[in-house]
This record gives structure tokens, C-alpha cells and sequence, in this order.
């Protein structure tokens, strides 16, 4: 059920890899090998509605916590759907904005600006980390 | 065939409901569903939101469906679904029993069905959201097709779904001032709640029309009804209707007795029964008239019901027989016992009989299925055997509702309506307390059978209760059903008591020996006074004679006095003569000398 990323379909894609910060570092110097190493373990999915403050102010919150909790593994795509308005029925989305994971499965689904630091982490099944 | 039936009959309520709101302000957009059309005044509000609401199973979902699918075939408006519970497929497969081909008709463009799926595990809500996903789907789809109607069905689902209800309720009002402003036509179905109307109290935000379906089982008998809680700027029907779920879809045949205004017709049927005619002006019943036969069992309804239906074959027209006790095969064959054969009818397709139980299904049901086979068959008369029965297929005044319903059609389909009604007798009187309250003030012509019940016997008595506008007879009648039919005689009226069977026929003997007797002495007498006659003149004959033999020796005896008296004077001459010898010969001369001698 993985959806593969959809250049073909003109969607404004937004990939953050590579420049791994320095938690992210610390880690891989500690634990050479491991799924961590992988690139773009995690696939994940933002949609939105054109440039509302809500939207913004989710892929400012996602940026940040991929930036801080999965850099260098993510792979983040941003649909507009203001663009793309056949995807809401095809993807099943409702509500904006609405983040989806599609890796690791099973997808989850979080809707919301993602403000709620803890609530999105819990959704997306990250363990936040306590040292670093 | 039966959807263009129902479809005749939904355009005279449409017609009915034209007449309902003449000052057509508002636009509507028909449903196309019987009889909603016609209590809603032409349909929902176009270009607003309609609110449906109502328990689970009370066919939201298919008044929704219906209304987008005839809207799309019927009325040339494309339309979009958006179904929050079942999937396309369900969906299509659901409406494929209506007759409606939903794969064919989203190929056209015609419809556009969206599953919404909504499941609240996968949603993890973190902050705040908005709608725009579900406004976005809605609008594409809209613009896809050109949409002019859109049903939600079950909107509220997102209230179990996303968090915040506050946020989402906000968002709600934003779709339907969106939908508005769309201009289309939108359904929005909800469930009932707790002393509200929705749930999630949807409807303070559809204000425009509210249309309450409700599912209640009384009497073992389930009967789904609709309501209109609300319609602005439109008079409307405020009853509960009635409404039937059945092989076209949703049927809803209104009362449309609002103001009768049926033709009467001044035609006159014949009763089958040549002295009943005679008793109903000496030609039968008024066509289009409502009959009821009232009486106990065996009294003979069925037999006068099958009766009319022969006379009305008879005359060339078509009859249509329910029978709700008997069957076809059993109808006729007793009806064969007193000489009438109906077999010849049925072959030649004048007469049908549609037999069915009436606690098989609802009132409704059976209306429907009635108006069909009737509309169908187009009879001139139709009878309706027992029409008590439909007491057992729902309350009583659902079943009185149900039976103005149908009066009502028929009247207006100027056909003979003639039905049966069982009722107790109780201590020998008539009670009729079941009928009296469901119709008799609704039929023209009020028949009552009673059994009578004297010297150990029981025979049948007939009469006519009222029979509007005619001179009806008031007498009763005695019912025999012979082996050539049935008969009415004459009751025997005697000294202070009418007598029917075997007591009549005694009295009628009775009364024929006292006129044997009576007239026998007569004769006796008139020979006697005739002997008497016949003596008396012999008398008189007898008396005559004498009198003429007395009057004979009356004469016999005057000759002999004037002989004697002659004899006298001619020896009295002679003596005279032999005085005077001397004198000359001369009678005359001796007379007078007689006299002067003296």
C-alpha cells in the first residue's frame, strides 16, 4: 500500500534529505549500523489548501520536528489541493491539513496544524528522544 | 409497468399539490417521489438545503438516493453523492433493485458518487483544522458534472470522527452557507436524537425545510411515516404521512381529500339482484358510488359481492375482485352452488381476482398493491371482501386512513366501489361498531344482512340502511340463496309480526287453508241461497197458479151466477108469459110490462 512519491502527477514536492543535524550525528556515531542509516525511512505526506495560516503554520511545525526528530531519514512531500483537487477524493482527505505517513506502515492519518508537538509524535509513532 | 403506475398516480398528486400552492413563490426541485411532491408543494427548496432526519432504518438513505437519481433521470439535474457510511459499490448495488443503473448513469455524468470514508483511528487530530479537504472533493465534483443537486448522507459521521466539535460544528455552517451559495439543491440526512431532532442539533443550521422519517411498530404492524416539521415561505401538509419502502422505492400517497371533487355520476349499475334494483329505485346502485355490505358471518356478502361482479361482466365491463379470505379457486366454485358461474368470466379476462393476506404486509402495501392491480386492470367495479380484515393489518385508524385513501381514488376513477364488512351481532342486534367507525360515513349505499333467528332456525334479512340520493325502500327483505341464485322475497307481514323461512311459510299456509275454508263457504252459502232461491220461486210459481185457478173458478163461478140469473128471468118470463096468454109475442113487451106491473 505504499504510494510511491508522484512527480508525474505535478505535485509541488517538497524533499528534505541529507544535512543531518548534529543529534542525528551523535546517533549514528554511537550506533554505526542500523535502520537509521537508511535514507527516507519515513514518507511523509502534507496536504493542504492553498497558503492558509493553518498550512503554514503545519509545515513550519512539521519542518521543525523532522529537522529535529528524523533528520536526514524523511522524505516529506507537500500537496496542494487548491492544485490537485481530484487527490482529496482519491486520497480520502477531509479535513486540512491532514498529514499522512505513508513508511513506515501502516499509515496514520493526523489532521490538524500540528501544534501539538506530543499528539503529532505520538501519531506518527516517533519516540521522542530524552538525551541528545 | 408498476413505476409507471406509481408515476400516474404521483402526477395526480403532483397536480394536487400545484392546486396546494398556487402562489408559487419559492422555486422547488420535484423529488419525483409519490406524494412527497405533492404535501411539500412541488418538491424541496431549490438552491437550499433540505434537513432529513430520522432513526436508523426509517429510509433516509433511500429518499436521499431517490431524490438525486430521478432528479438526474426525471428531471435533467446531474447530481453528486457523498455517502459517509456505505461504499460506491453498496450503494450501487442498493439502487440497482429501484431499476436504476448507477454505473451507467456516473459513465453519462450524470452522477458523481463519493464514499467519504471516515474511521476515527487513523484520524490523530493534532491542533486545529478545517474542512477545506471535504469542500474542495464536494466543489470538484460539483463543477465535474455541472452538479445541481447534492445529497450528504450521513453527515454527522464526522462528529464521531474528527475532534473538536465545536470547530467542526462552525465548519458545518460554512458548508451549508457554501452549498447556498453554490446554488444546489442539497439533501442532508441526520439521525434522530434525544428530544432533539438531530443528534448534533444540524438542524439549527438547515433552516429552510425539515423533514422529520419515522419507523414505529404498532400492533405488531411496522408503518414507516414522514412529516414536515418545517418549510419556509411554502404552505405545506403538517400530518404524518404514511409511506410505503417497496419495489419503487419510496411511495407517500397522501390523503388528497382535502376537498372532494370528484365527478358524481347520475349512471345507474345494476346490483345483480333483480329485487334488489328494484329496492334502490328499481335500478341498482349509482356508478362510482361506494357500496357496504354489512353483516355476520355466512350471511350471504361474499355471495351478493360475486353477484355485482357477474352483473358487471355481464354488461361487458371489467371486474375486479379482492378477496382477502377466500381464493379465486374457492370463490367461484361456491358461487357455482348457487347457480352462478364465474369460471366463463374469468377466461374471458373480465373478471381478475387479486388475492392476498392482509397482516402479510402493511397498510401501505396493501394500498399500493391495490392502486396497482387497479390501475392495471382499469375495472369498472371493484370489491373488496372483507374490508374489516384490514383491521387486523394495523390500527383502526391508520386502516381508516388507509380506506378514505383508497375511497377517494376510486371515486376519482369514477369506479363502483363494493366492499364487505363483517360485523358481530351480538344478542341479535346488529352491533356494526367496527364499521361504523372506519367508513360508513364515507360509503353512499349502506346495506345491512341480519340473521334472524326464530323457531329454531336462522334465515337472512336484508335491508337497506341509507342509499344517498335515492328513494330507497325501507322494507325488509328475506335473502334465499338458492340453487338459481339469490332471491329476495317478500318477509310475511301479519298481525303484528313480519316473519321470514319456515315461520313465513307455516303463516303463509296457514293464511292460504283459511282462504280455502273461507271461500268453500261461501259456495256453500251461495248454492243454499240459491236452493233457498229456487224453493221460493217454485213457491211463488205454485201460489200464481193457485191464485190463477182461484181467479179461473172466480170467472166459473160469475158465468154460472149470470147463466142462473139469465135461467131466472127467462122462467120468470115465461111465467109471465104463461099469465098473460092473451098478450102478443113480444119479450121487451112482457119486460116492460113487467116493470110496469111492478
Amino acid at each position: 500500500m505504499t504510494k510511491p512519491a508522484r512527480p508525474s502527477r505535478g505535485v509541488r514536492r517538497v524533499t528534505h534529505r541529507g544535512r543531518p543535524g548534529k543529534a542525528a550525528q551523535g546517533a549514528r556515531a554511537s550506533r554505526p549500523q542500523g535502520p537509521q542509516v537508511t535514507p527516507s525511512r519515513w514518507h511523509l505526506r502534507l496536504y493542504v489548501a492553498g497558503s492558509t495560516p493553518k498550512s503554514l503554520a503545519a509545515l513550519a511545525n512539521l519542518t521543525r520536528l523532522c529537522e529535529d526528530h528524523l533528520a536526514g531519514q524523511y522524505e516529506l512531500e507537500v500537496v496542494d489541493l487548491l492544485e490537485h483537487p481530484n487527490l482529496a477524493r482519491t486520497d480520502q482527505i477531509l479535513a486540512i491539513p491532514t498529514l499522512v505517513r505513508t513508511l513506515p506502515e501502516p499509515i496514520r492519518k493526523i489532521i490538524g496544524d500540528l501544534s501539538v508537538l506530543d499528539r503529532v509524535l505520538v501519531g506518527l509513532g516517533i519516540t521522542p528522544r530524552t538525551t541528545g | 409497468m408498476s413505476s409507471a403506475n406509481t408515476r400516474r398516480i404521483g402526477n395526480q398528486a403532483i397536480n394536487l399539490g400545484a392546486r396546494l400552492d398556487r402562489r408559487r413563490v419559492l422555486e422547488k426541485a420535484p423529488t419525483g417521489i409519490v406524494g412527497l411532491d405533492a404535501i411539500t408543494g412541488g418538491g424541496f427548496p431549490k438552491g437550499r438545503p433540505t434537513l432529513i432526519c430520522g432513526g436508523a432504518g426509517s429510509g433516509k438513505t433511500l429518499l436521499g438516493m431517490l431524490f438525486l437519481v430521478r432528479g438526474a433521470v426525471q428531471y435533467g439535474e446531474p447530481g453528486v453523492y457523498v455517502s459517509f457510511e456505505e461504499t460506491a459499490q453498496e450503494l450501487t448495488q442498493n439502487v440497482a433493485s429501484l431499476g436504476y443503473d448507477l454505473n451507467k448513469l456516473t459513465a453519462q455524468k450524470k452522477i458523481i458518487l463519493d464514499h467519504v470514508v471516515v474511521e476515527r483511528l487513523e484520524l490523530q487530530p493534532a491542533g486545529e483544522y478545517d474542512l477545506e479537504g471535504l469542500f474542495i472533493r464536494l466543489g470538484n465534483a460539483i463543477d465535474a458534472i455541472g452538479a445541481k443537486r447534492v445529497v450528504l448522507d450521513t453527515l454527522e459521521m464526522l462528529f464521531s470522527a474528527l475532534p473538536n466539535p465545536t470547530l467542526l460544528r462552525a465548519e458545518l455552517g460554512r458548508l451549508f452557507r457554501w452549498l447556498k451559495a453554490k446554488g444546489v439543491t442539497a439533501v442532508v440526512t441526520a439521525e434522530r436524537g434525544d428530544g432533539r431532532l438531530t443528534r448534533q442539533g444540524l438542524e439549527e443550521y438547515v433552516a429552510d425545510c425539515v423533514i422529520v422519517l419515522d419507523h414505529r411498530v404498532a400492533d405488531q404492524v411496522s408503518t414507516h411515516r414522514l412529516r414536515i416539521v418545517k418549510y419556509r415561505g411554502t404552505a405545506h401538509g403538517t400530518n404524518e404521512y404514511p409511506f410505503l419502502i417497496g419495489r419503487d422505492g419510496l411511495t407517500l400517497l397522501p390523503v388528497t381529500g382535502i376537498q372532494p371533487a370528484y365527478a358524481a355520476s347520475t349512471g345507474r349499475i345494476s346490483t345483480g339482484v333483480e329485487r334488489l334494483d328494484a329496492m334502490l329505485e328499481g335500478r341498482g346502485y349509482y356508478r362510482g358510488s361506494t357500496v357496504l355490505i354489512s353483516g355476520s358471518a355466512g350471511c350471504g356478502k361474499t355471495s351478493l359481492g360475486a353477484a355485482f361482479a357477474e352483473a358487471t361482466c355481464r354488461r361487458g365491463e371489467r371486474a375486479l375482485f379482492f378477496a382477502m379470505e377466500e381464493s379465486e379457486d374457492q370463490i367461484v366454485r361456491n358461487m357455482r352452488s348457487i347457480g352462478m358461474d364465474l369460471a366463463p368470466w374469468v377466461r374471458k379476462g373480465r373478471l381478475r381476482f387479486h388475492v392476498s393476506r392482509p397482516a402479510l404486509f402493511g397498510l401501505e402495501a396493501h394500498l399500493m398493491a391495490m392502486l396497482d392491480t387497479v390501475i392495471a386492470a382499469r375495472p369498472s367495479v371493484v370489491i373488496l371482501d372483507p374490508v374489516t380484515n384490514f383491521l387486523s393489518a394495523g390500527t383502526k385508524g391508520d386502516a381508516s386512513a388507509m380506506l378514505v385513501r383508497l375511497i377517494d381514488f376510486l371515486k376519482e376513477q369514477q369506479i363502483t366501489a363494493f366492499f364487505t364488512d363483517l360485523s358481530p351481532e351480538q344478542d341479535g342486534e346488529y352491533s356494526g361498531r367496527q364499521s361504523e367507525s372506519v367508513i360508513t360515513s364515507m360509503v353512499d349505499t349502506w346495506i345491512l344482512l341480519r340473521n334472524l333467528e326464530t323457531n329454531g332456525e336462522r334465515t337472512r334479512g336484508l335491508y337497506i340502511i341509507k342509499s344517498r340520493g335515492m328513494a330507497h325502500s325501507n322494507q325488509i327483505r328475506e335473502m334465499l340463496l338458492t340453487d338459481s341464485g339469490i332471491q329476495l322475497v317478500d318477509v310475511y307481514v301479519g298481525v303484528g309480526a313480519a316473519l321470514t323461512g319456515s315461520a313465513r311459510v307455516i303463516a303463509e299456509a296457514r293464511e292460504r287453508a283459511e282462504e280455502v275454508v273461507r271461500a268453500r263457504s261461501v259456495t256453500q252459502k251461495r248454492s243454499e241461497i240459491k236452493r233457498n232461491r229456487a224453493a221460493l220461486e217454485a213457491q211463488i210459481a205454485a201460489l200464481r197458479a193457485e191464485v190463477r185457478a182461484q181467479e179461473d173458478a172466480l170467472t166459473d163461478v160469475g158465468a154460472v151466477q149470470a147463466g142462473l140469473e139469465q135461467a131466472g128471468r127467462d122462467e120468470r118470463a115465461g111465467i109471465g108469459l104463461m099469465r098473460i096468454a092473451a098478450a102478443p109475442r113480444n119479450s121487451n113487451g112482457g119486460r116492460g110490462t113487467g116493470r110496469n106491473g111492478k
